[in-house]
């Protein structure tokens, strides 16, 4: 199979649609086909290394909230394919999980689930790669704060005996940040939070 | 005392074979002259401390190329690099196995403050978790930078008081603690 | 004088006599790591012997996930140039470089070719520096201290041209998006020819220490097999894959950066075990003298910046302090950030750890949506769970050693 273009896929998978893109070719796949086009797409394509799996979160209030992104190399012709899948429900969003077809996707999943809350369905071993087991929050969503919140350490014996404790990071006087919309004078890199003093830091 | 000349104002023909001076000054000679450190290795920092290990710069200058990586058998911990509330409590585990006397060096702005990493998943300087004796700026810091720490570190165990804490260690552990706490 | 005193073990005959049978399956739980001297950083391995024999082997990893993506939300593209340094501590030029044309592409920015010829000068630097220490440390894992000591003191000549280029030993932070931080500096070319002269008698003297010793060929050869068909199921790239018998190298197959114009051969293994892992390595340092060799020699004359893409590039300081117009030009991309377009663009770099990817998802103006990273390590340890079981304890140090991974970009 030399270079596949959106065409040709389209006469195979009538439920494709072509996605808009800077670089590659890019497809939008409906969650309940995304097994079966990425199966296809493997043994009929040659798209056959999967090189990245992640998700967009598209803030609160938009819906459909969730999109998995998947993007697949071949090794034979070269070439590069982005497949977008919108998660449906958007307060428990879920994908079928391509740990089956693809055994790369087995931890990119679980990255995915661990930094956006997307459950893969049919993983063999869904849980948190990068955070500890019982951290409760998905910190790539859009409304968690960059500093984080205060949780429990997660260890107690060493919470107990070092006196730590997970706590939001001062953003004062760290490195500047930005925010993508607004007026200049908000847009610019800055210290976003002001309430942290040096006085209050050793109370 | 061979050596023709010596610049000691001992003479052993009229003193003897024995030198006197003070227990916390040899306890304290011994102990800064023999510095093993164990290499907290976790992030970009430990790149430079194997560069200081490494031909250029060569840390058994100063006595201290004994790299431990178990720390019942080394008693300074070199932190080099960004400590996440993942790696805390182990570095904290880490920390209580090591014997005393013990002595922490936070290399380089992540273990010392968190550096540029304000984030949620990053512990905002070691020394919420562990008592830190030098902190080495930098990102990552030189190597001169961390030999110099070093140097500091060994004026700072010249300065202890050795043999107090030898025989009140517990005391002195009591002490610490309360004053851990009330701070 | 001394006197004994007999002990007695009250055990020992059941564990002589009986036990055999049923110590026979009895297997033990064996935790690696996070803090280990061969781990190559933060890594923790869960383990399950028989015997000696592993079973079961869990990573564990996370120790060093610092937010890299939640912070490139909050940065505009410029300011995260230095996280990218972070991400593979041993390459950094090559993860600056990646991380630019990962954002050029977006805003479908090309860089004019002598800019492209610095960053390529540059990524193949990285690349010498990084295999360096992957072989120098993969043969201390092996036991052969003396290599190490070798490449690190060829690596310190290599951050001698790095600091002079970019003022840092390592965290570089050389490339602005839509070109380099300043032009390389006089007389720089002829150093790194010197460096390249020398660096290609230290390849041949660790070659006659490691490529035909017994230990190491024994404790290598034959260990940690990837096949050609796992590897590419479990995404691996870069030198692992290749080392399975996969013709695939970015530099070649998908070239950027004006790779195509220069000469050098993709090696490929043929066995997917340690020992071809490291010959592999050990090759492309000298393919890498090769590229440079010839980027010296056609070095074209010119900008190193996009001077016509004003609201991305932000102008060198000389014109900066000495020009109304781009005084303006460089305020406004210092408070705004770059301009880049709406719209979504994934580029890989063929890093020397693998493929080091960025997806870069911008609603316009100067800060990414999302910015996902794609460790090459992060799918090379993925394998650990299937490739490890099987072999001996004393092979671990072994077969990660020869997977050259970073927990930089493997956590993020």
């Amino acid at each position: 199979m030399s270079d596949a273009n959106f065409a040709s896929l389209k006469e195979r998978f009538a439920y494709l649609t072509e996605r808009d893109s800077a670089d590659h070719l890019a497809v939008n796949c409906p969650a309940e086909h995304l097994l079966e086009c990425c199966t296809a797409l493997r043994d009929d394509f040659g798209y056959d290394l999967l090189v990245d799996v992640t998700a967009i979160d598209w803030a609160a209030e938009t819906s459909p909230r969730f999109t998995g992104i998947y993007h697949i190399l071949s090794t034979t012709h070269h070439a590069y394919i982005r497949i977008a899948s919108d998660c449906v429900d958007d307060a428990a969003p879920s994908l079928p999980s391509l740990a089956g077809i693809f055994p790369a996707a087995n931890w990119h999943e679980r990255e995915t689930y661990d930094m956006m809350g997307i459950r893969y369905e049919g993983h063999p071993d869904l849980k948190r790669i990068l955070m500890w087991e019982d951290y409760p929050y998905h910190p790539l969503r859009k409304e968690f704060p960059l500093a984080g919140i205060e949780v429990p350490f997660p260890a107690a014996d060493v919470a107990e005996t070092a006196n730590a404790k997970v706590l939001p990071a001062p953003m004062m006087g760290g490195p500047f940040v930005s925010s993508a919309d607004g007026t200049m004078r908000e847009i610019e890199p800055q210290a976003k939070d002001e309430s942290w003093t040096e006085k209050e830091e050793n109370r | 005392m061979k050596s023709e000349n010596t610049t000691l104002g001992y003479n052993s023909k009229v003193e003897g074979e024995v030198v006197v001076t003070q227990a916390d000054a040899v306890i304290n000679w011994i102990r800064k002259h023999s510095v093993w450190p164990m290499p907290m290795g976790l992030a970009c920092c430990a790149i430079e401390l194997m560069a200081v290990g490494a031909s250029r710069f060569d840390i058994s200058r100063f006595g201290m190329e004994v790299m431990r990586f178990s720390p019942r058998q080394a008693d300074c911990m070199i932190v080099s690099g960004t400590v996440t509330y993942k790696m805390a409590e182990v570095v904290r585990r880490i920390y209580e196995q090591m014997a005393e006397p013990k002595w922490v060096v936070a290399m380089g702005a992540c273990a010392s403050t968190g550096g540029m990493y304000r984030s949620y998943a990053t512990l905002q300087g070691v020394d919420r978790i562990v008592p830190v004796d030098v902190y080495v700026s930098g990102c990552p810091p030189r190597p001169e930078a961390l030999l110099d720490a070093m140097i500091k570190l060994q004026d700072k165990i010249g300065r202890e008081r050795s043999v107090k804490n030898l025989t009140a260690p517990k005391a002195a552990a009591a002490a610490a603690a309360l004053a851990e706490k009330e701070a | 004088m001394a006197t004994t005193k007999e002990i007695s073990i009250g055990d020992l005959g059941a564990r002589t006599g009986v036990a055999e049978e049923e110590l026979k399956g009895e297997t033990m739980a064996l935790n690696v790591g996070p803090s280990h001297p061969t781990t190559h950083g933060v890594l923790r391995l869960l383990t399950e012997l028989d015997g000696d024999i592993i079973t079961k082997c869990e990573p564990v990893i996370g120790y060093l996930h610092r937010g890299d993506e939640k912070i490139a939300e909050n940065m505009t593209y410029n300011q995260f140039v230095p996280y990218t340094d972070r991400l593979d501590y041993l390459a950094p030029l090559a993860n600056n470089v990646a991380f630019a044309m990962a954002v050029e592409k977006l805003a479908a920015l090309e860089v004019p070719e002598r800019c492209q010829a610095i960053r390529v000068l540059c990524c193949e630097l990285a690349r010498i520096s990084s295999h360096l220490l992957g072989v120098g440390v993969f043969g201390m894992d092996a036991g052969a201290w003396t290599v190490f000591m070798y490449t690190f003191t060829e690596r310190e000549k290599l951050y001698t041209l790095f600091e002079e280029l970019t003022g840092a030993r390592f965290t570089t932070s050389y490339t602005r998006i839509g070109g380099v931080a300043r032009d390389i500096p006089e007389g720089w070319l002829g150093r790194v020819t010197d460096f390249i002269n020398g660096v290609l008698p230290v390849l041949d003297q660790i070659d006659k220490l490691l490529t035909r010793n017994r230990i190491f060929v024994d404790r290598t050869q034959g260990i940690g097999v990837i096949s050609r068909e796992d590897a590419i199921a479990y995404g691996l790239t870069g030198p692992n894959l290749r080392a399975s018998g996969v013709d695939l190298d970015l530099r070649k197959d998908k070239p950027y950066l004006g790779y195509e114009r220069y000469d050098f051969d993709v090696p490929v293994g043929t066995t997917g075990d340690c020992y071809d892992r490291y010959l592999l390595r050990a090759e492309e340092v000298r393919q890498s003298v090769r590229i440079i060799r010839q980027v010296i020699d056609t070095i074209p004359d010119g900008s190193f910046y996009a001077e016509d893409a004003k609201r991305i590039v932000s102008p060198p300081k000389e014109k900066v302090l000495t020009s109304m117009e781009e005084l303006i030009q460089n305020f406004m991309i210092t408070t705004e950030g770059p301009q880049i377009p709406a719209g979504e663009a994934y580029f890989e770099a063929e890093n020397p750890k693998g493929a080091l990817g960025f997806y870069v998802v911008s609603k316009g103006g100067g800060v990414p949506y999302r910015l996902k990273i794609r460790g090459p390590s992060f799918c090379s340890l993925s394998i650990l769970d299937k490739l490890v079981p099987g072999h001996y304890m004393t092979d671990i140090t072994v077969i990660l050693g020869s997977l050259d991974f970073v927990m930089g970009e493997c956590d993020r």
